[in-house]
């Protein structure tokens, strides 16, 4: 295989990686609210909550994705089919990451929260100073893996006509007629990055290991 | 006010389901003086000091903390009135405690375990949060550890430290949920000689403890429970010394190996 048709799966990873990147983030941001919906103590909002989880995480992201790209246009919004990538990516990590979340802070040790109550911590403070930052020193490890899933799963989004580097590599074999090894170096690729991925992850998880290794 | 206990509570019921774990208990704890409470697993020592520190809702009864009502009040009728989340916390403000498991936050240092509810609760600065954190920490011998996580600390040190961040927010009262059930014999004892330099200090303590010979030299009073009731209470030469109520008896036999043995 010539080089510059490796060199065309690096260029089109770059769109793979900005659209996981951007997908992760904004999931992550919409986890938070999630999360927060599900453990209050609104019986509305927790309702909201979960039922956003169960929807994007019980069905697949590739019948996620069709439904927003083809109801987009139906309610007058036309926009590019990346948008549209970045929309169901974004919803569907968010119900993952919002589980994850929700089970950091689960995990956060009850007695820890009781001694911030013996000290007089507002329920807010409590929140801020003590459960947010063990909960997240805990979902690390996961959020991590899930950063990983979603790079993997960005595949599915050639399905809407985002050029990324299945699509590169798939579009590739059939003008080449060399499938094998064109699939070979996409998911060489897709190891490069994930590799750097993990690695970011265990960087940041030793940073928040306090004092333990 | 003189005359005010420390700690007050009056026919206090809690139950975890069908289960009564303190069933009507009463009990005065005396200013400036240590209060040991004893008795087998399962007696519900602990849970009466988790009631006190209002980390549980008891079902029935009442608790005065220096003469003010903890969490209800007593109403013309006896009936109960939960009194507003602001006085209960200026209440329980004047309660320190300290835990069997320690409860240190891992994220931060010793140092900044002590001085966290200083600057986060009381508004102070940082550094001057810090400089009366690091005052604490000498108190417990903890000086040379102040920069240390608690995952770098033995338990016993760990253990000091979390006396040290309840003392820096200056309590009238001090509690102890079995301070020394996750330690190590050897460690064991750093923990009680703090705890014993603090009684000699004239801090009111009541302390849940399954260290009998420190209950014996260091308590004022000896409150002995079980299944929820008090059995016996009063001084230790009274509760220890011969003739002995019998259940007291049974008990010391199984605790001859934890200093008890020096009371027969």
């Amino acid at each position: 295989m010539s080089w510059k048709l490796f060199w065309l799966l690096v260029e089109a990873s770059r769109l793979t990686i900005i659209l996981s990147a951007v997908s992760i983030s904004i999931g992550f941001l919409l986890s938070s609210v999630v999360c927060a919906a599900v453990m209050s103590g609104n019986r509305t909002a927790r309702m909201a909550g979960k039922l956003f989880v169960s929807f994007f995480r019980g069905t697949p992201l590739l019948v996620q994705l069709l439904l927003i790209y083809y109801l987009l246009p139906q309610i007058g919004l036309n926009v590019p089919s990346e948008v549209a990538a970045i929309v169901g990516m974004s919803l569907c990590t968010a119900a993952y990451q919002a589980e994850i979340l929700r089970g950091g802070f689960a995990s956060v040790p009850k007695g820890l929260v009781e001694a911030a109550n013996m000290c007089g911590f507002s329920p807010a403070a409590t929140f801020r100073r003590i459960r947010l930052p063990i909960a997240v020193q805990l979902t690390i490890p996961a959020l991590t893996s899930e950063a990983i899933m979603m790079l993997k799963s960005s595949s599915l989004v050639s399905v809407v006509g985002v050029i990324e580097l299945t699509r590169m590599a798939q579009d590739l074999a059939a003008s080449t007629y060399r499938p094998l090894e064109l699939y070979a170096a996409a998911g060489f690729v897709y190891l490069v990055i994930n590799i750097v991925v993990a690695a970011l992850g265990l960087g940041l998880e030793r940073r928040m290991s306090w004092g333990r290794l | 006010m003189t005359d005010t206990p420390a700690i007050k509570v009056e026919k206090l019921v809690k139950r975890f389901g069908k289960n009564t774990v303190l069933d009507g208990i009463d009990l005065i704890v005396p200013r400036g003086q240590v209060t040991c409470l004893i008795g087998p697993s399962g007696s519900g020592k602990s849970t009466l000091l988790r009631c006190i520190a209002l980390l549980e809702e008891a079902n029935e009864g009442f608790i005065e903390i220096d003469g003010e009502p903890l969490g209800f009040s007593s109403g013309d009728f006896g009936e109960r009135n939960r009194l507003p989340a602001a006085q209960t916390r200026k209440v329980r403000s004047r309660i320190g405690m300290v835990f069997q498991q320690f409860n240190l936050w891992p994220h931060m240092t010793a140092l900044g375990n002590v001085a966290e509810a200083l600057v986060t609760v009381r508004g102070m600065a940082r550094k001057d949060a810090e400089e009366r954190a690091m005052a604490q920490l000498s108190n417990v011998g903890l000086r040379e550890r102040a920069g240390h996580y608690p995952s770098e600390l033995s338990g016993g040190q760990q253990q000091r430290v979390a006396i040290a961040r309840a003392l820096a927010l200056d309590p009238g009262i001090m509690l102890f949920d079995e301070p020394t059930s996750s330690l190590d014999p050897e460690l064991t004892g750093e923990v009680l000689n703090v705890m014993r330099d603090l009684a000699q200090s004239g801090m009111t303590m009541l302390v849940v403890t399954h260290e009998i010979g420190f209950a014996a030299s260091v308590g004022s009073k000896i409150v002995f429970l079980d299944h929820g009731k008090k059995i016996v209470e009063g001084k230790p030469d009274e509760v220890f010394g011969k003739p002995r109520h019998e259940r007291i008896e049974q008990f010391l036999d199984t605790y001859l190996d934890r200093g008890a043995a020096t009371l027969l």
